[in-house]
């Protein structure tokens, strides 16, 4: 037997559990998902005195063991199943000291299920600022527990938490309240026909809708003298149980706690006047927004400069030192370093998007948002809580759509997931980002440039498109369902350091890992496409131009040119993108750029790595990817292929369009059935096409 | 006259007499939304909704239309 032992960290949202699971596991961690569920897993490995290892799981937060979503479900699932794997040998409550009160109702339910608990009283730092003192010994003896005060912000306590946690063993199991006094002869009539089992336990089963064992459920139904409770009737004991657990909490702390409010400074209220004012809380949004897109814009350049220009060195660099490796040279310095320099170059971006993202969310002023836009939202058939989706869609739609669970009505949710991918993700900034460059002229105006303010009409456009289809979908959508909802407003705080930098990691790496596989592949397959080729005009390409132009009198580099292009044309990939041609000309594209667009139906962010491949294959010099578009010629029309026209056909395209595979399954498993995925699919393909029709007709 | 949350203006406070349990979601109860415990309207949105409360020292926003279930007494100072 090794000695590791399963911790479980349960608590309240806003309590900084996942500061507790960082200050434990440092970088010692791993995010997955449950089996089956796309309920986010994360877990790590922490080193106790004496030398015991700790599995550490950070469960979803929750308000209480009666769960109403599918992520506080995990924890009861967890806690209920003795035979889980990670079942905890010890279970870690963490509560925020200024919501004791509150955060103990949920640590009272789980003593009833006889696990060996620790209380967890965080934000220490935040006690005098407010005024409060406890009497931890009063508190200990009555909550059956032991309890560790700690301030991750401060990182004091840590240790002596550790040392806490690996004497689990002498930890009460004890509840700290008789639960089942609120309907006596009830309670006791279960026990008698269960009298092995937990009562509590039972409890839980008989009041929850999740799936927990199914045997159990079955075997309670199958008794029939359980079922005279009706639903109103057990949501009514529901009520007791949460009464008399309040009055022993407040009995309990009325001695274990002083509060002072002579002592307490309110930051919240005096921040709360002006963020939530119905002004000034709407500007202020706006202008943080604003910043967001100006720094995305402006502060990444110098990075990605340099990415650029290393990753072209680098390929150079590799055709100069083996240029006998003859086609496997040609592959790595052409079709793989181009493909990956092609995402490596969007990093800084991503980075940046997730740093305020994660900022906005730690800092307590997305629930602030929330508030300020639910009456709008409401009247698009979307919820308040529908602005963290649409906020966090410009990352990524997947999370997105996974934070949608929160949404209490099913009918706001559903909408919510079908718009959230017109919000502009960071697949598409690698696409927008290269186009405006190309097509958007420099210069500013009032400080910011043109081109930071396309790019935030695109989020606009990305943003108003969601919210316009919302609209329709609620006037289309004949769905009732009950809609209640509750937000809750945490105090502010600084960001810690250390949680925003993790979070930025782990989302930039989940990016860069899970596209660059992708990337990779594609990147392989377009340029053994664009190496070889059917018949005489690709394989006898040499001859064929060197006798076409031999009356004129051209340098041998200029030939060569010739030759290649020529090549290109009539290779595998070529010859696919003349297919297609005829549906994309009307849209400004040459063929080119219309492979490019069928590998991004793979993911978006294909389409630059794709260029890249194409264009590199073309010509041998060490033009960057950019320059290299710039110089192409609209084969038609003349002058050059990316314009003004072209560019905006192409952006508003990349806007409406459904081109991520990961989306579509991620939709599939979340509404439960083929039918909404396919439905957005469709109709955001189309909106696509035809709005990428008319812009370039109007424009050229 | 029997009032509910709805008929705080901003910064008054009131105490909870009773809760419809049929209309409101249990999640509401359990942060602190019981008779006997106070309630405070901290700040209200354009056009009073959402409204923002003080709970028993729970900070939380509810719509309009479950506000009107939540019974109180007015605490005038």
């Amino acid at each position: 037997m090794s000695k590791q032992i399963n911790v479980a960290l349960i608590g309240n949202p806003n309590t900084g559990k996942t500061s507790v699971f960082n200050a434990l596991t440092g970088l010692n961690q791993q995010v997955g998902n449950y089996p089956g569920i796309t309920v986010e897993k994360k877990e790590g490995i922490c080193k106790l005195p004496r030398g015991v290892k700790a599995h550490i799981i950070d469960l979803p937060g929750t308000y209480s063991l009666n769960a109403s979503s599918l992520d506080e479900s995990v924890v009861i699932e967890l806690l209920l199943n003795k035979n889980d794997k990670d079942f905890p040998d010890v279970a870690v409550v963490v509560s925020d000291v200024e919501n004791l009160k509150r955060n103990l109702l949920l640590f009272t339910q789980i003593k009833d299920l006889e696990i060996p608990c620790l209380l967890v009283v965080n934000m220490a730092d935040r006690m005098r600022r407010k005024g409060i003192t406890l009497d931890i010994g009063y508190l200990e003896q009555q909550l059956e527990t032991k309890i560790a005060v700690i301030s991750t912000r401060k990182n004091e306590g840590i240790e002596n938490l550790k040392q806490q946690i690996s004497n689990y063993k002498e930890l009460s199991v004890k509840p700290c309240l008789n639960a089942s006094e609120i309907d006596t002869e009830y309670f006791n009539r279960l026990q008698k026909a269960f009298p092995n089992q937990l009562l509590y336990k039972l409890w839980l089963v008989i009041t929850q809708d999740v799936n927990f064992g199914k045997t159990d459920r079955k075997d309670i139904d199958a008794i029939a003298s359980f079922k005279t409770k009706s639903k109103g009737d057990l949501k009514r004991l529901q009520q007791k149980e949460t009464i008399k657990r309040y009055q022993f909490i407040n009995n309990v702390l009325k001695r274990g706690q002083t509060i002072d409010i002579t002592q307490a400074t309110d930051v919240r209220t005096k921040l709360d006047r002006i963020l939530t004012h119905k002004i000034w809380g709407y500007v202020i949004f706006f202008f943080i927004l604003l910043t967001i897109f100006q720094a995305i814009y402006d502060w990444s350049s110098v990075p990605m400069d340099w990415i650029d220009s290393s990753f072209a060195s680098l390929s150079n660099w590799v055709k100069e030192t083996f240029p006998g490796g003859g086609k496997v040279t040609d592959l790595i310095a052409e079709g793989i370093i181009s493909g990956l320099g092609g995402i490596v170059i969007f990093i800084p971006q991503i980075a940046f998007l997730f740093l305020f993202i994660s900022i906005l969310e730690e800092s307590g002023y997305m629930s602030r948002v929330v508030f300020l836009m639910d009456r709008i939202m409401r009247r698009f058939g979307l919820s308040g809580k529908s602005i963290v989706p649409l906020i966090s869609g410009t990352a990524c739609a997947i999370p997105a759509i996974m934070a949608t669970r929160n949404i209490e009505s099913w009918k706001e949710r559903l909408i919510t997931i079908l718009v959230t991918p017109f919000t502009t993700c960071s697949a598409r900034l690698p696409v927008y980002l290269i186009i405006i460059s190309l097509v958007i002229p420099e210069g500013r105006i009032l400080g910011l440039s043109y081109q930071a303010l396309t790019l935030m009409l695109l989020y606009l456009i990305g943003f108003g498109a969601a919210v316009g289809s919302a609209w329709i979908l609620n006037k289309v959508l004949k769905i009732k369902s009950k809609t209640f909802f509750v937000v809750e407003m945490p105090n502010y705080k600084v960001p810690l350091f250390k949680n925003v930098a993790l979070t930025v990691l782990e989302k930039t790496k989940a990016f860069i890992f899970g596209a660059g596989k992708i990337i990779l592949a594609i990147s392989i397959v377009l340029w053994v496409l664009a190496s070889y080729g059917p018949g005489e005009q690709f394989n006898n390409a040499e001859n064929i131009i060197t006798e076409q132009y031999a009356a004129q009198d051209l340098t041998e580099d200029e030939l060569q040119q010739k030759i290649a292009s020529h090549k290109l044309e009539h290779s595998f990939i070529g010859l696919t993108g003349r297919a297609i041609e005829p549906a994309i000309r009307p849209l400004g594209y040459d063929w080119k750029i219309g492979i490019a667009i069928v590998s991004s139906f793979a993911a978006r962010e294909v389409f630059v790595g794709t260029l890249a491949t194409i264009y590199s294959v073309g010509s041998d010099d060490e033009e960057t990817i950019k320059n290299r578009m710039a110089g192409e010629v609209n084969p038609i029309l003349g002058g050059p292929l990316f314009n003004f026209a072209s560019g905006i056909s192409l952006l508003l395209f990349y806007a409406f369009a459904m081109q991520c595979m990961s989306t579509l399954a991620i939709v599939k498993k979340e509404t439960n059935s083929w039918k909404w995925p396919t439905y957005q699919f469709v109709i955001m393909t189309a909106i696509a096409y035809i709005v990428a029709l008319l812009s370039f007709q109007f424009l050229k | 006259m029997q009032h509910t949350i709805v008929h705080l203006k901003r910064g008054e406070k009131g105490v909870i007499t009773d809760v419809s349990s049929e209309l409101i979601p249990l999640k509401l109860l359990e942060m602190g939304c019981l008779p006997g415990n106070f309630v405070e309207l901290v700040q209200v949105a354009p056009f009073s909704d959402p409204l923002y409360l003080n709970i028993n020292g729970s900070h939380l926003a509810i719509r309009k239309e479950t506000a009107i279930h939540i019974l109180i007494d007015k605490i005038d100072e």
